[in-house]
């Protein structure tokens, strides 16, 4: 018998298997589910019962918005920091860089947690009463806190590739701060716009471990939702993963996420 | 009313320390294609960008049409820059990107309202202007019918037209040029070459162009500024700069030229090569002088007619001429000629008065500022020489505790003591071995003399320059190290008070 030929191809084979049964399977067991009742006979009900329920449609469009905000803020937070420090001639960036990320080197809970305590910390002896039921306000805070290096890094690295020379060109060319910004350094730095908002609206669109310790359980985002659902109800729990499939797959497709030719999502700092 | 467009006056650009450009002033009259020459290095690019406004003077004023606009931001500058890698926007097609000076523009437009009323408004191009000023720097450009095409499906030489069309579209007063055609191949730098001076007479205006190709600055220039080491070397006519070299290092960038140490004899009399020669320049009499003669300006003839005989070493075609290179005794000289000779034949040269110039050598020594040590060695120039300190007291000797015992018998401690030291130009030797000399340093510059090299070797750290000559032929960039025999250094004291 002929040995089979040993080539790169079956390098692929463990990520092959790991992606059949970690990924397509239950893709399909999502979808089977998603389809059935509890006799497993295929139905809509389960679609049917999600757009006719104000509360899970409600969810859904506070998950949006949360989402949403989290993103637009920390965009404005990450896009003047990024831009700066690209720009700096200071010597040791990578030190003034490295302070924005190191916070992911620590426990995620714990980092929400320590939040927690300075928020009750704040709202009980301090006085500032409206932050205890402040509970969106503290949600997208922490949301922003979290996922801030996430928009800083993509941002940082596009900047960092926009030739200085471009800049030059437009002050010769008569262009001021403001032209110059609108034409060139906001265009140039698009893909690391639309990276850096990608990598933070996906998450905080599902991430309920902020939503639940920072919202005092008052906060139901829809990531919580599913998370609930699958503990009685397997059926509606797939089926609203299932949606927030399509939702997740629209926002990457409107944000020309699935371009190839887009080097720059994710950081290669 | 002054014809000068631009002018530098007392111009100083440092960078912390580091001084790039140092007391340049000059002027550039208007429609005048003027180029800055020089190697690397020289500052020539940070003078540009001072025109351009990219860089501010540290200290020194720029006038333009004798307005100060030392520290206008570029944007409010009537100058355009051609980049030296084009610095096109890679997002926009070549017609946005020509178009993008003139939509940043306003101009007064004058309008009539009804009642006859004359009023004028601060406007931004329309957009037909627009679309026929683009088109027609298109044209200027040879790129007719390029709007819609992305930059990166451009060549360099496209690009780089682009560049042109995009800076002179703003119908600048002054075009500036930093090494445009540095990116392009031998053939297409040639056609742009005489592109850009067809298109300088065409426009009429201000080109200032830099580069560091001296046949390119002599071929395209009304005006070249020489520039090295942060320093105008020589600003002149292209032939006035090639005939009538400043000094020895312009004579060695610009072309060709034969370098040798010389005495002048009397009246308008030098020797050199060990024969006298007459020439125009006047110097006083045994003044050591540097003489430049171009390969071209040397006569072939017989031994016989020949002040000086030697003979042929090689022969090269180069083309349109011969290089011949003859040994004349111990010097080796090169000819240019259209006629060709035999290696090894015995020839004689002659060279007509105007062929030799003279200049004052630049170096007669080497001249800084040491620290004696408690061993008494002394430091300077980032490294620590051996040397004899007992000549900075006639009749002293050094005891066994290092001290210097005066003849009178008194003790002195020299440590730290501030020196002057003086080392002739034929008292340093280098080597390959780093740890051979007392400090380090790169060979900066090399010029043959005819029989000998000189040398420049110049200190990382506090930048410090040896000029020396040396018969061996170095690279340039070489790291090596400077050695300088005890007995050669020539110390004398700053402070004529010394501590006991």
């Amino acid at each position: 018998m002929k040995l089979p030929r040993f080539s790169r191809k079956t390098l692929c084979i463990p990520y092959a298997v790991f992606l059949l049964f970690f990924v397509v399977v239950p893709m399909l067991v999502i979808l089977f589910y998603a389809f059935t009742d509890d006799a497993m006979h295929f139905s809509f009900e389960n679609f049917i019962k999600f757009f006719s329920d104000p509360t899970k449609l409600s969810t859904i469009v506070y998950s949006l918005v949360i989402a949403l905000v989290t993103t637009v803020v920390a965009l404005l937070i990450a896009y003047p920091v990024a831009y700066i420090l690209a720009r700096s001639h200071i010597k040791k960036k990578y030190v003034v860089l490295m302070l924005f990320v190191l916070p992911m080197w620590i426990n995620f809970v714990l980092r929400v947690n320590a939040l927690r305590e300075l928020f009750d910390l704040l709202s009980q002896p301090q006085g500032m009463d409206w932050l205890a039921s402040a509970n969106y306000f503290k949600t997208i805070f922490g949301m922003v806190y979290d996922f801030l290096p996430f928009m800083i890094l993509p941002l940082y690295t596009t900047m960092m590739k926009i030739d200085n020379s471009l800049y030059e060109a437009s002050a010769d060319l008569g262009g001021g701060a403001f032209t110059t910004f609108t034409r060139v350094t906001l265009p140039l730095s698009m893909p690391g716009i639309m990276s850096g908002v990608t990598m933070v609206f996906l998450p905080s669109m599902t991430n309920y471990v902020v939503s639940d310790m920072l919202g005092n359980a008052k906060v139901t985002i829809i990531g919580k939702f599913i998370y609930t659902y699958f503990g009685n109800d397997w059926h509606m729990g797939s089926m609203i993963a299932l949606i927030l499939l399509i939702v997740v797959f629209l926002s990457t497709w409107l944000t020309g996420g699935f371009k190839a030719d887009e080097n720059v999502r994710g950081t290669n700092l | 009313m002054s014809e000068h467009i631009i002018e530098l006056q007392h111009v100083t650009k440092a960078y912390g320390d580091n001084v790039v450009i140092e007391d340049v002033s000059f002027y550039v009259n208007k429609g005048e294609f003027i180029t800055f020459l020089g190697p690397s290095g020289c500052g020539k690019t940070t003078t540009l960008r001072m025109i351009a406004g990219f860089d501010l003077p540290t200290s020194g004023k720029i006038l333009l049409n004798g307005q100060d606009i030392s520290l206008l931001p570029p944007n409010k500058r009537p100058v355009n820059t051609v980049f030296q890698r084009y610095a096109l926007f890679p997002h926009f097609n070549v017609f946005e990107n020509i178009a993008y000076g003139l939509r940043c523009k306003k101009i007064s437009n004058t309008y009539e309202n009804d009642k006859g009323e004359r009023y004028t408004k601060r406007e931004k191009l329309s957009k037909k202007e627009i679309a026929e000023k683009v088109k027609k720097a298109l044209e200027i450009v040879d790129l007719e019918g390029f709007e819609k095409r992305s930059i990166s499906t451009l060549s360099g030489g496209q690009q780089q037209r682009v560049a042109i069309a995009r800076a002179i579209v703003n119908e600048p007063e002054i075009l500036l040029l930093d090494e445009p055609l540095g990116a392009l191949d031998l053939k297409m730098r040639k056609e742009m070459q005489i592109e850009l001076k067809e298109m300088h007479k065409r426009l009429g205006i201000t080109f200032i162009y830099v580069t560091h190709d001296q046949e390119e600055a002599l071929t395209m220039s009304d005006t070249i500024v020489v520039m090295a080491d942060g320093v105008v070397q020589q600003i002149g006519t292209p032939k006035g700069i090639y005939d009538e070299p400043a000094n020895t290092f312009v004579a060695d960038f610009i072309g060709e030229s034969n370098i040798m140490s010389g005495t002048v004899t009397g009246d308008k009399k030098v020797k050199f090569c060990g024969k006298t020669f007459d020439c125009l320049d006047e110097f006083e009499k045994n003044e050591l002088v540097d003489v430049v003669v171009r390969p071209e300006d040397i006569r072939m003839c017989t031994p016989e007619e020949g002040k000086l005989t030697g003979k042929v070493l090689s022969v090269v075609f180069k083309g349109i001429h011969y290089e011949i290179t003859v040994q004349v005794g111990k010097y080796e000289l090169v000819v240019q000629s259209t006629e060709s000779r035999k290696e090894g034949e015995k020839i004689g040269l002659n060279i007509p008065p105007d062929g030799i110039h003279l200049m004052k050598p630049k170096y007669t020594t080497n001249v800084f500022d040491g620290v004696i040590t408690k061993r008494n060695t002394v430091e300077f120039a980032d490294g620590e020489f051996e040397c004899d300190v007992t000549q900075l007291y006639p009749g002293s000797y050094v005891d066994e505790e290092d001290y210097l015992v005066l003849p009178s018998g008194e003790k002195l401690d020299l440590t730290g003591e501030e020196v002057n030291v003086e080392v002739g130009l034929n008292d340093i030797s280098i080597s390959d071995d780093a740890e051979a000399g007392g400090t380090t340093g790169h060979i900066i510059s090399i010029i043959y003399k005819g029989d000998h090299y000189r040398l420049i070797v110049r200190t990382d750290e506090s930048e410090e320059d040896f000029v020396f000559s040396t018969g061996d032929l170095w690279n340039e960039n070489d790291y090596v190290s400077v050695i300088i025999p005890k007995d050669k250094i020539k110390l004398t004291l700053k402070n004529k008070e010394v501590k006991k």
